[in-house]
């Protein structure tokens, strides 16, 4: 961007409209993230129920009771159990759609708008749906399996099979979302590159694993590491389809934080467990960069 | 990728049957939904279930309407998401002009900052958000539900690509007119933007329709919920009557597909351009 002369000259004069322009983001972003940031950083070092008390400076105590506290290990756990099980599955999924997709076929306009509309619809309606799909006598999800002679499934009250509810469930809610990106990424691919290894030869699987793959990776990784965040952060579907139960087995982190926070108003307490969320997150993150990152092909 | 590989008859067909069933599945939940919502109770619970009701009724719709001020919810909710998305539009346009073509010191180093926001997880700024609305004595208001969604790193990013794909000569032109920066911006950068505006606009409304957490937390009196809190507390006190329960999750739906179905590019494009980001 080459700069003109005249615009330059005349910048000194710009700051009260640079100012008024910023001020209503800046002060918003002011009160409502920065303060809020560090705020929250100096919160976990207090401890302080917001109703009844003062704020005391309790130092790391906060952290290392969420650390001695097992149901901690066990929310934590639960929410990697999640994302494992939502995160692979749901990247296959929306890959497979967006690549057929991506072939000629009769309806796709159809067929796209039926993948996506579980997006759109909000977490609660969807969860307060899914109950009613896995309710065990009369629901949609064991009627079907009855028709295999599959037993039926107390789905949302055994201990054994919530997560496993939720995750099919949480797939079901965000596939649409990759799909999304992962046909932008495809449309993204060159023609040439197939032209090209067709004439060398390469067969449909050659050229989808040295064509395809590959220049795909880019948009997959950002998939991956979107999803993981997501999947980390889940919190509606879970309040609505099984409220954290049967017997904690589908507590997850951010289900957790919020019990603490506005149910108990242990301000100090649930801060600290944020603070260790985004800590692990942004740890998960750069995994994911640091070994992932090399497989990462911009062009052939 | 498309005129390729050209598929044997025999694999079209396969290829037909495996999306059509993935989509048949996909859709199936919703199906069951609306069908539910006009079954009579003596029909939801027959075993095994039959998709179609056997009576047709409205019985469902007049009933959880009676039971939960569902008109109530609407208003809140629209009137919240209305004024978010008016707001973000307003305070995103005008920090993204700046960005987008101001000039001064350490501009760049505060966009790249404020980008940086965007990776904060929402968990950590609640907590002392929902501190400062409770000391500003705003628990339970619409301001509560509303200003802190007035400004937005994802939607200033977005306007801000978007101007700067905007030639500068018209702005030039207007200036040597001497229309001030307020004038160019309304007058020559926003028309220009439209496509970028309706898609910030759909995705915020959407977003803000939907939401849940944030209202759960600052909203404890029945006048203040919106439809999806609504909707939770209506699921837990009538765990089981799913007539009714069905009917409040079509009707609560209903606003989100209508704008869908109309603004459905723009929202896929929102979803496009935040994968760009990185």
């Amino acid at each position: 961007m080459a700069d003109q002369p005249k615009i330059r000259h005349r910048g000194r004069r710009e700051w009260p409209g640079i100012l008024l322009f910023l001020s209503p983001t800046l002060v918003i972003f002011g009160v409502f993230v920065l303060f809020p940031v560090i705020f929250s950083f100096y919160l976990s070092f207090q401890q302080w129920n917001m109703f009844s008390s003062g704020a005391t400076f309790v130092g790391l105590a906060n952290y290392a009771q969420i650390i001695r506290n097992p149901e901690f290990w066990m929310v934590l756990k639960n929410t990697f159990v999640y994302t494992l099980g939502t995160v692979p599955l749901n990247m296959l999924l929306s890959l497979i759609v967006a690549f057929f997709l991506n072939k000629k076929l009769a309806g796709k306009k159809f067929l796209r708008t039926a993948f996506f509309a579980p997006v759109i619809m909000s977490s609660v309606a969807a969860a307060v749906i899914w109950r009613w799909v896995y309710e065990p006598n009369f629901g949609l999800l064991n009627t079907v399996l009855g028709w295999f002679s599959i037993p039926a499934v107390n789905w949302l009250n055994d201990p054994t099979a919530a997560m496993f509810a939720l995750i099919v469930m949480g797939v079901w809610k965000t596939f649409g979302v990759n799909m999304v990106l992962f046909s932008a990424g495809l449309q993204g691919i060159p023609e040439h590159y197939y032209e090209a290894a067709e004439l060398d030869g390469a067969g449909r699987w050659s050229r989808f694993w040295y064509i395809t793959i590959p220049l795909l990776s880019p948009t997959t990784f950002f998939v991956m590491v979107m999803s993981v965040i997501g999947s980390f952060q889940v919190f509606d579907t879970v309040y609505v389809l099984t409220s954290g139960g049967p017997l904690g087995t589908t507590k997850v982190l951010v289900f957790y934080l919020y019990e603490h926070a506005f149910k108990f108003f242990e301000m100090g307490y649930a801060s600290a467990v944020a603070y260790l969320m985004f800590a692990i997150v942004f740890a998960l993150t750069l995994l994911q960069t640091k070994y992932l990152k090399r497989s990462i092909h911009y062009t052939l | 990728m498309t005129g390729r590989a050209v598929l044997k008859t025999s694999e079209r067909v396969v290829l037909h049957v495996v999306m059509y069933t993935l989509a048949a599945i996909t859709v199936a939940p919703f199906f069951w939904m609306v069908l539910s919502s006009f079954k009579e109770l003596s029909d939801i619970l027959t075993y095994p279930p039959s998709w179609w009701p056997k009576v047709f009724t409205w019985d469902n719709y007049a009933g959880a309407f009676q039971a939960a001020p569902f008109g109530r919810y609407y208003f809140n909710s629209i009137f919240v998401a209305v004024s978010v998305t008016a707001g973000q539009l307003i305070t995103c346009s005008m920090a993204a002009y700046v960005f987008a073509r101001l000039k001064f010191r350490g501009r760049d180093l505060l966009f790249y900052l404020f980008l940086g926001t965007m990776m904060i997880p929402g968990q950590v700024i609640m907590i002392p958000s929902f501190m400062v609305l409770y000391w500003l004595g705003w628990i339970d208001t619409y301001q509560a539900l509303i200003v802190p969604g007035l400004a937005s790193a994802f939607g200033t990013f977005l306007l801000r690509q978007f101007f700067m794909t905007i030639p500068r000569d018209l702005e030039d032109a207007a200036a040597i007119d001497g229309c001030g920066r307020f004038a160019v911006l309304w007058r020559i950068i926003l028309p220009l933007a439209r496509p970028a505006l309706a898609t910030l606009a759909v995705f915020t409304f959407m977003g803000v329709f939907n939401d849940f957490l944030w209202a759960l937390i600052v909203v404890s009196s029945e006048d203040m919920r919106t439809v999806q809190l609504g909707l939770a507390i209506f699921r837990d006190r009538y765990q089981t009557d799913w007539g009714q329960l069905m009917a409040a999750s079509v009707a609560s739906t209903l606003p989100i597909l209508t704008v869908f179905f109309f603004a459905q590019r723009y929202f896929i494009k929102g979803i496009t351009l935040s994968g760009l980001k990185d």
